[in-house]
């Protein structure tokens, strides 16, 4: 072989290497639950995030990738047991996707010490949202208690008094009564942590009937919900206490499942369906086209896709090379990305500095209930912990 | 003290609701000595084929009958292929066995049906509120559970104690070998018993499945309570299980009520909600121990 | 098995020709021997085939090896169906666990005990708990039999769970993280090669003690026992205290897997008190055939070797475990070990 031919494939060697090495997809661990009374959040923020990159071509950011999906089975150890797995053999250096927060605090401590990058869709609960905040973990959702603060404020304003507040005894749960006290002005006549696994509210039912409040506050995510808000309904409550919840407590899922009982509910929110910039109107045109007219996407959804598109940005930033989380830490930080929700950047915490606003259960003109943009709570909220982040 | 009222209410429903379970629980215990681990899914098809009979029609009494059918089928059917091969094995096998079952049931639900849960719709004119207690509007819906309960118990002593099958029943369940020997085709009293357990526990089901959400693993959940239900009403009695099943349920629900609240008073909401739950969790069980401790047959011995 | 007996001299004979017990002794030494060259290798040959997981794999068989053996002391040996073993399992991993927390909480348990992150302190104190739990909770159901005895352990062993999850200081429901695995003189225990080690150390110490135990005179009362406790009973034994201890002493092995599942997760939480992993277990033990040293081994590789090929082929493994778990239960009388035997006498 001549010199030339040598060099020749020498350089078709390096060539194809550094093209294969650009084409090798961007492996994203997407850690979510699927099964169970949760099972349809975790679906929604995959089915979110996949649109994303079904739009981009297989691309985020204009970087091919490659999204695993996982199932954790609403138990932490198998969330965490996935991550250890991705961690070690699929060597996945980005993860996202977990819907609950004691999910998360069993999985994302063993993603951030192994020096991967994790961003949230949902789960933040506020062990991560101040002194232990990490380079490496970033929120695109909200921080669990402002979810709720927006819904305390927005109790204030509607002129409630009295509230008898509800949440799952769990960290997302004491996050939720955390924020929903820390901006309702009024006086706290219950406070109840549920289980879990709870499916029978009876007995919360008769609790709150002998506190007489003027409002109830409850956070009860996904299959939990549905069941709160039947039997709240079959106690004869609804329509005697009013309700102010938080986008969870009532996503497009519950609505369908509750129906028409659900007209008067006041629900707080990052984001609605009917929001009007150009990221959502192609948000919610490509998910029409993809899952027909029936299936409205959940707030979930529309997190989902928010952070596939605030990841996109960051690895367009760093052109797919993962091999520095500083360099994929300043291009995140950019927010570079249009979200469906309007106005977003990153707190010092990398937790999002967001407006919130005021949603209502109204009757459509086709006689089916529907939830309605009514007016801003709040504007440019961050969240109560920043402060205390060292970042 | 209306508040102790609805709550008492509430734990009477509950206790309904594993009385059904409970009792043919006992009878496959009494009568045919087989621990069946599967009798949960009884529950589960029950709720399940209520709730897409109820989401297709719309009619609930559909929807009832459709539970109804489902659970006894399935009872034989489990009958035929698995239990009947048990009867002659040690408990092990029947452990393990019934366990596959469960393990099967419950996949297949998941393969047929998708892992999200199902919600049977209340009937309209059960959904609203009677004021059965002055000033508590109590949910309609849960008073039929008790009647429906209660007419079930009726029902069941008068067809134990007055008929010819429960006379066999009885009998079978003290004196096998006498029974068999007097030419009673074991084999289909066994088919029956068996068969008419998965049908209560399917009723049971199908009661619930409009209050709570219809799921894969629903019929685990209140399995265990069943046999502590069992045990402490004692083995094969059916009365037993009535008076095991109302005592586990009030003791049961009034705890979970009012030990949070009694908590509350020393220890943060989170902590208190917490440790109460576990607590009344556990309160059922030393209930449990402290029967046996006393009468370690169970309150009613095994003649009725 | 009987030497081979003749009659009328040829002693000279007897002594030459090998008798099937001896041809069995040294089936069973090469098979050990055999088991532990096997096991020593497997990091290396893991490594070679590129397929580093096994060697996680393989640790998680042998913890469930020595909690299924424990279970078998009392369920093959004994004859007592324990429904409730899971929670021995759960508290020797809580005790790891709370141990570690007070530890990196730097305060006392109770304001006395201070917390642990020492392998040869959190093992012992492990062990010591479940057994402690298992006397309580032994002492009580070992009143009853039958359907009852396993109706009570079932419920017992729930109770203990509720009493986990209602501790939130530990963690309740979410569970109770050990950022570190215990550490053991200067071993470098966060590598899975050096872990999987330990506990193959920890194993064969076990099954060697647990040998003895069913060879000694106590294992024989307790077969006894499992055959003919009346028989027992009316030559005076006191068939409460021998059922009492073996469950004490199974207490504790399973207390001592449990510890060692709790440093190979880095995870404790009240989801491995469930009852349904009492039931995995008690299937590990049948499966492999009780009675019998090596069976719970076979039967954890199998179940856990089951489940983890089979969650790799489809989502819907549990429908093919359920019809497995029937067909060896009507079709085996004493679990998968019976059939690779040929033709032997009874177990040990």
């Amino acid at each position: 072989m001549g010199i030339r031919s040598l060099l020749s494939a020498v350089a078709l060697a390096v060539l194809t290497a550094t093209a294969a090495h650009a084409q090798n997809p961007v492996k994203i661990g997407l850690i979510t639950t699927l099964s169970g009374p949760g099972g349809y959040l975790g679906a929604e923020i995959r089915d979110g995030f996949e649109l994303a990159v079904s739009m981009g071509g297989g691309t985020l950011g204009g970087v091919p990738v490659q999204v695993i999906v996982e199932d954790d089975g609403f138990k932490p150890g198998q969330g965490k047991q996935i991550a250890d797995n991705f961690l070690k053999n699929e060597k996945i250096k980005l993860f996202t996707g977990i819907v609950f927060s004691n999910i998360s605090l069993a999985t994302v401590p063993d993603i951030l010490d192994a020096g991967a990058i994790y961003v949230s869709p949902n789960a933040a609960p506020s062990n991560f949202a101040g002194k232990d905040c990490n380079k490496n973990y970033y929120v695109v959702s909200w921080q669990n208690d402002s979810l709720h603060e927006s819904a305390g404020q927005n109790a204030t304003n509607l002129g409630y008094k009295k509230a008898f507040i509800l949440a799952p005894n769990y960290q997302a749960g004491k996050d939720a009564l955390a924020g929903f006290k820390r901006y309702f002005k009024g006086e706290i006549v219950g406070e109840v942590y549920t289980r879990l696994n709870q499916t029978d509210y009876a007995p919360e039912m008769a609790q709150i009937r002998a506190a007489h409040p003027d409002v109830v506050f409850q956070f009860h995510p996904g299959g939990l919900g549905i069941a709160f808000m039947r039997q709240y309904q079959q106690a004869g409550l609804l329509g005697n206490i009013p309700m102010v919840v938080a986008a969870p407590s009532m996503d497009t899922t519950i609505l369908k499942a509750v129906g028409d009982a659900a007209i008067g509910i006041n629900i707080s929110s990052q984001w609605n369906t009917d929001f009007d910039n150009p990221a959502n109107k192609a948000f919610m045109a490509a998910w029409r086209k993809k899952f027909g007219t029936d299936r409205l996407p959940t707030f979930y959804a529309s997190q989902g896709y928010d952070t596939a598109l605030a990841i996109g940005a960051a690895l367009k930033g760093v052109h797919g090379d993962l091999s520095s989380t500083d360099a994929f830490r300043t291009a995140m930080l950019k927010a570079d990305f249009h979200s469906v929700r309007g106005a977003f950047k990153f707190g010092n915490n990398q937790h999002p500095i967001q407006d919130w606003y005021a949603l209502r259960v109204e009757k459509g003109a086709d006689g089916k209930p529907f939830i309605k943009t009514i007016g801003k709570i709040m504007s440019n909220h961050g969240d109560a912990y920043a402060k205390e982040c060292k970042l | 003290m209306t508040l102790a009222l609805e709550q008492t209410l509430n734990g009477i429903q509950f206790g309904v609701m594993l009385f059904l379970l409970a009792a043919g629980l006992t009878l496959v215990f009494g009568v045919m000595r087989i621990i069946n681990l599967a009798h949960g899914s009884f529950y589960m098809i029950g709720a399940y084929a209520a709730a897409l009979a109820g989401e297709r029609t719309g009619s609930f009494a559909i929807a009832a009958l459709a539970g109804l059918a489902a659970a006894g089928l399935a009872g034989l059917i489990i009958e035929y292929v698995v239990v009947r091969r048990l009867y002659a094995r040690d408990y092990v096998q029947q452990v393990l066995a019934t366990f596959g079952v469960i393990l099967l049931v419950n996949e297949g639900v998941v393969m047929l049906f998708g892992r999200q849960p199902l919600y049977l719709p209340m009937p309209p004119s059960l959904s609203g509120s009677v004021q059965i207690i002055p000033g508590v509007p109590y949910p309609a819906y849960r008073l039929i559970i008790i009647a429906a309960g209660l007419l079930v118990a009726l029902a069941l002593s008068l067809l134990i104690n007055r008929t010819r099958i429960g006379m066999l029943v009885r009998a079978g369940s003290t004196h096998r070998e006498m029974v068999r020997a007097l030419g009673v085709n074991i084999r289909l009293l066994y088919t029956f018993v068996f068969g008419f357990g998965a049908l209560l526990a399917g009723l049971g089901g199908l009661l619930a499945a409009p209050l709570l959400a219809v799921e894969v693993g629903m019929g685990e959940q209140i399995l265990i309570l069943t046999f502590v239900v069992v045990v402490i009403g004692g083995v094969g009695s059916v009365r037993g299980a009535f008076a095991g099943a109302m005592l586990v349920g009030v003791t049961d629900t009034l705890l979970h009520a009012f030990l949070p609240t009694l908590l509350h008073r020393m220890m943060t909401a989170s902590d208190a909600d917490a440790l109460g739950a576990g607590l009344s969790s556990m309160g059922i069980y030393l209930v449990m121990a402290l029967v046996l401790l006393i009468r370690p047959q169970g309150l009613v011995r095994a003649s009725g | 098995m009987l030497q081979a007996e003749r009659p009328g001299g040829a002693g000279s004979a007897q002594r030459r020709i090998p008798s099937r017990v001896a041809w069995r002794t040294l089936w069973r030494i090469a098979g050990v021997v055999a088991l532990l060259l096997g096991a020593l290798l497997l990091p290396w040959a893991a490594n070679k085939t590129g397929d580093p997981a096994l060697i996680s794999l393989a640790t998680r068989i042998v913890i469930y090896a020595i909690a299924a053996a424990s279970l078998n002391l009392i369920l093959g040996y004994g004859g007592l169906v324990s429904f409730g073993h899971a929670a021995y399992f759960g508290v020797g991993a809580y005790a790891v666990g709370i141990l570690y927390f007070h530890f990196s909480q730097s305060e006392p348990f109770l304001g006395l005990v201070p917390g642990s992150n020492r392998f040869l302190v959190t093992l012992p104190v492990a062990v010591a708990t479940s057994a402690l739990f298992a006397l309580v909770l032994g002492a009580l159901s070992l009143r009853t039999a039958g359907l009852q005895f396993i109706m009570i352990t079932l419920a017992f062993a729930q109770m203990v769970f509720f009493l986990f999850v209602s501790l939130k200081y530990y963690g309740g429901d979410d569970g109770l993280i050990v950022r570190h695995r215990n550490v053991l003189f200067d071993l470098n225990m966060a590598d899975d090669t050096t872990f999987y080690f330990v506990c193959v150390v920890t194993a064969a110490v076990y099954f060697f003690l647990f040998w003895r135990l069913v060879e000694s005179r106590f294992g024989l009362l307790l077969g006894g026992i499992r055959q003919n406790e009346r028989r027992l009973a009316a030559i005076g034994i006191s068939t409460y205290r021998y059922k009492l201890v073996a469950f004490v002493i199974a207490g504790a092995g399973a207390g001592l897997a449990g510890a060692l599942m709790a440093n190979f997760a880095n995870f404790v939480s009240p989801d491995l008190l469930n009852w349904s992993h009492s039931g995995e277990l008690m299937i590990m033990v049948i499966l492999g055939g009780g009675a019998t040293l090596f069976g719970p081994l076979i039967g954890s590789a199998l179940l856990i070797g089951l489940e983890t090929v089979l969650t790799g082929w489809t989502e819907h493994w549990q429908a093919v475990l359920g019809p497995v778990l029937i067909l060896v239960a009507l079709f085996t009388r004493h679990g998968v070990l019976s059939l690779l035997r040929t033709g032997t006498g009874s177990h040990a």
